[in-house]
């Protein structure tokens, strides 16, 4: 495959032709925020809005987990204008999220936190209003536990559950505010045709899938 | 294609063509009285139906044999039902709210009389010495019909109609030519898609004719989820076959062997009349294998779309069409290349496809020279709200918004105040009186704040207020979202929750900061055009409007005397007819009593500002009146 060479916040880097300017970014050490793409799926979701970077010659910030690599690409993943997008995305997330990261299993691992850390933002927004669904938590799965109100619908459990594993016991529902990640008929996991393979709580970036303490 | 081909093209739709103009003659010229009657949708709801009946008994019981056929939108929607009859010896007349005992004196009184009831008459659809006729009408001088010339004026159900209007001519035209000819002249005549957006129709035809991949696909989109639109439910209920003559010719240009007519599902009637017409025109080899002989094969197939707006974006809709959830995905690639199962697929507006045989029949040069200087042709409008001639309209690009709401729709009714138009739906803008003028095109009014949308235009009086309309629009997209992205999914909610706390007085004066703020991240990160233009209902409105933004906020009171909660209802004293009772007994919960020298008192306390009391108060007293904020009401003694 042709190698493409380009340029990423002032470092020559290359990649393969036809990769996304994320991967690219992150394989050579450069780190964008990113939440839903998935390396091993054809296509990002472009969901999380976090990737933003600029690219010159467009006028726009563009998402870099879409964004194919070409020869000669400036791309700057600092850019005011790509932070400010990305900014708005991850407190928007945290405004609907508890953020309870004391209590949160996930503390310390967590992407959100390492995110907000790296856009310099903080976990406690005060720009947005705080809007949570307050959904029930299922913990009927003696593997792990799904808190929905941590959820941020990147979809990695969902992929890696139905394409990965081939699987599908999770999936989205519902539109707009109420979008969430459930079961077939929101019937508990425990219930449902999981086999506690625990696939979906490696893969997810946040507190909303945790392993039940052992 | 083979000459021998074309022959056989041109000699069997001679023969077709020459069968449909008779039996149009026939119905036309035939020495029999015909009654038309509108029963599109916008007819149906106003009991259409009813009349259709009333006429066909009242011609039974007077033994007179004469054709009721059901057409479709005439655009005159504000006088459904509408009723044409076509008398020997008279100019076609229409008559405007016609009910069944109107239906039953035009029969006698008419048809079997010679009285053509003036009383009852809209307009002529041909100038003569005895009625007036729609070209005298002031909004004739502004229209110019060409997509819905056959609206309301043929027999939507009947293929030989349509045929003997010009009908089915232009795809044999278009067999005639090289498919890179039909591109070329669609590309010169400066179409843009009207499905939204605007794109140049030739352009997307030749990327998706050049695209690689096999088989091609053609999708015509009559989603039209917008609340208020319905230009493309008349089109496809009033003349389903222009819409797919538009798709087998562009089928024939871009080399695709099928398409889709994707129609959302609660347009049943819609769906009705667009199947009827595959399977008169399958009948007749205009559609299928090797139409009317030629090497081309093309055959179409109804979709019913699940109705959410989403799904009239084009890669959610593509989704749906695959069985797959209707969201939309990441563009680029676009459908042109990589479309309905990966391959090439051409996605076009019903609109956007009518005007095709339009141009192919009269030429690139004839529709270039309607319109303005970056938008060609005709727009077709929607009209709603506060405005007397609701219905449909179809001007010249380069009209201005004036000519469409005064001239053609005949201005606000009741002598109300014009306040703003909101045009383009949950994605438009709402402009200003002093946008007035402007002329109408896709350009100018993305530069306004608004879009040109699909067609809606709603018109708003010194009743409604701004932040409520952009609430009311924004509450829309956001139950619409399909929540896969961010900035829509929360963003859109973040706006609203804003937008809910200032119309209920609880607004602070530094959100209007965020609100915009924020609406420009959503314009610029969302994934798709529903999060990209959600915001404009409420930055239009800000823009043009903000002095009302700050009245609910600083002030706890609603101009329009709209918002519930920053009004109150109060009986002047002075102009309470005193023996009168009528509000007493209407207000549901027996908020009003009469003090000892009975004029009639609102307990505040109570009152639940339903607004029965102001309707019930007769128009000589005029007693009860909306006070904002609340606190104007006088304290009682
Ligand atoms: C949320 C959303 C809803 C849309 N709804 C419609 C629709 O109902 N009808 C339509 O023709 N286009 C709709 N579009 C535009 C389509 O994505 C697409 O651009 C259009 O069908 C292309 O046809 P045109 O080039 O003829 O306009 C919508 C777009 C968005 C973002
Ligand atoms: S549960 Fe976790 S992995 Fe699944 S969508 Fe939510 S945040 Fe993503
Ligand atoms: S902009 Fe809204 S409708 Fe479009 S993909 Fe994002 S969430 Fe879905
Ligand atoms: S990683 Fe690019 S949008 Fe989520
Ligand atoms: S610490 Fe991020 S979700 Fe729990």
């Amino acid at each position: 495959m042709k190698t493409i060479s380009l340029t990423i916040d002032g470092k020559k880097v290359t990649a393969s032709e036809g990769e996304k300017v994320l991967w690219a970014a992150l394989d050579n050490g450069i780190y964008i925020p990113n939440l839903c793409a998935l390396r091993d799926a054809s296509e990002s979701p472009a969901a999380c809005c976090l990737c933003f970077v600029e690219v010159e010659g467009k006028s726009q910030p563009v998402t870099a987990c879409t964004e194919r690599v070409e020869q000669g690409m400036v791309v700057n993943t600092r850019s005011p204008g790509a932070l400010r997008l990305a900014r708005t995305a991850l407190e928007l997330l945290l405004a609907s999220n508890v953020v309870d990261c004391a209590h949160c299993p996930a503390n310390g691992s967590c992407e959100l936190q390492k995110i907000a850390h790296h856009l310099g933002v903080k976990l406690k927004t005060r720009r947005f209003r705080k809007l949570l669904r307050e959904l029930p938590v299922d913990s009927s799965s003696p593997v792990f536990i799904y808190d929905p109100n941590k959820c941020v619908l990147c979809g990695r459990c969902v992929w890696v559950c139905r394409e990965r594993l081939g699987i599908g016991v999770l999936g989205f529902a519902h539109r707009g505010f109420e979008r969430l990640v459930t079961t077939f008929a929101d019937e508990p996991i425990a219930e449902s045709r999981c086999r506690e393979c625990g696939e979906c709580v490696v893969a997810c970036p946040t507190g909303a899938l945790t392993f039940k303490e052992q | 294609m083979k000459a021998a081909g074309l022959q056989s093209v041109v000699s069997t739709f001679r023969e077709i063509k020459s069968r449909a103009e008779s039996q149009w003659w026939e119905l036309r010229d035939g020495g029999k009285p015909v009654v038309l009657v509108g029963t599109a949708t916008c007819g149906r709801a106003a009991g259409a139906l009813e009349v259709v009946q009333a006429i066909r008994d009242e011609l039974k019981k007077q033994k007179l044999d004469c054709p009721v056929i059901e057409v479709g939108c005439m655009g005159h929607c504000y006088a459904e039902p509408i009723v044409t009859i076509i008398k020997p010896g008279y100019p076609p007349i229409c008559y405007g709210h016609v009910n069944p005992v109107i239906a039953e004196r035009l029969i006698r009184e008419f048809i079997l009389g010679d009285d053509p009831c003036l009383e009852f008459v809209l307009g002529a659809l041909e100038e003569n010495d005895l009625v007036p006729s729609f070209s005298d009408f002031p909004r004739a001088k502004f229209e110019k019909k060409v997509i819905l010339k056959n609206c309301g004026y043929i027999d939507p159900q009947q293929i030989e109609h349509y045929i003997a209007n010009g009908g089915y001519s232009a795809l044999v035209k278009a067999l005639q030519m090289p498919p890179e000819k039909i591109i070329d002249e669609v590309k010169r005549s400066g179409l843009r898609g009207r499905g939204g957006a605007g794109f140049p129709a030739g352009e997307k035809w030749e990327i998706c004719r050049n695209a690689s991949g096999k088989p091609k696909y053609l999708i015509c989109n009559g989603d039209e989820g917008d609340p208020g639109a319905f230009m493309d439910r008349a089109i496809l209920e009033s003349d389903p076959h222009s819409v797919l003559e538009g798709m087998l010719i562009a089928g024939y240009a871009i080399g695709a062997p099928f398409g889709y007519l994707y129609v959302r599902a609660e347009y049943p009637l819609a769906v009705r009349r667009a199947q009827l017409a595959l399977r008169q025109a399958r009948k007749l080899n205009l559609l299928g294998r090797n139409i009317l002989g030629s090497d081309f094969s093309f055959d179409i197939k109804l979709f019913q779309g699940s109705g959410a707006f989403v799904c009239g974006e084009e890669t959610a809709l593509i989704a749906s069409l695959e069985g797959k959830p209707g969201i939309p995905h990441y563009r680029p690639p676009y459908p042109a290349t990589n479309g309905l199962y990966g391959k090439p697929t051409l996605i076009n507006n019903v609109k956007t496809l009518s005007f095709i045989r339009h141009i192919i029949q009269n030429g690139a040069e004839w529709f270039v020279s309607i319109g303005t200087e970056r938008s060609k042709g005709t727009a077709v409008f929607a009209l709603a709200g506060k405005v007397v001639n609701t219905g449909l309209t179809e001007v010249p690009m380069g009209t201005t918004l004036r000519q469409v709401i005064f001239d053609v729709g005949s201005g606000i009714p009741g002598g109300k105040r014009f306040k703003a138009v909101q045009i383009g739906g949950p994605s438009g803008g709402c402009l200003p009186e002093s946008a007035l003028d402007l002329p109408i095109d896709f350009d100018s009014l993305a530069d306004a704040g608004a879009m040109m949308g699909s067609g809606g235009m709603i018109v708003l009086d010194e009743d409604d207020c701004m932040v409520e309309i952009a609430r009311y629009f924004l509450d829309f997209t956001q139950r619409e979202s399909c929540g896969k992205c961010t900035f829509c999914r929360l963003g859109t909610k973040q706006m609203l929750e804003v937008l809910d706390e200032i119309t209920k007085g609880k607004g602070k004066i530094k959100d209007l900061d965020m609100l915009v703020e924020l609406a420009e991240d959503i314009k610029a990160g969302s994934l798709c055009g529903l999060g990209k233009t959600a915001p404009n209902p409420v930055l239009s409105t800000l823009r043009f409007f903000r002095d009302e933004y700050e009245a609910h906020i600083k002030e706890g009171r609603c101009p329009a005397l709209m918002c519930r909660e920053l009004i109150a209802y109060y009986i002047i004293p002075e102009k309470c007819e005193r023996s009168c009772d009528a509000c007493v007994g209407t207000c549901t919960v027996e908020a009003i009593s009469a003090n000892k020298k009975r004029v009639k008192v609102i307990d505040q306390e109570k009152c639940v500002k339903c607004g029965t009391c102001l309707t019930s108060c007769p128009p000589q007293y005029n007693a009860v009146v909306k006070l904002s904020p609340p606190s104007q009401v006088p304290a009682s003694k």
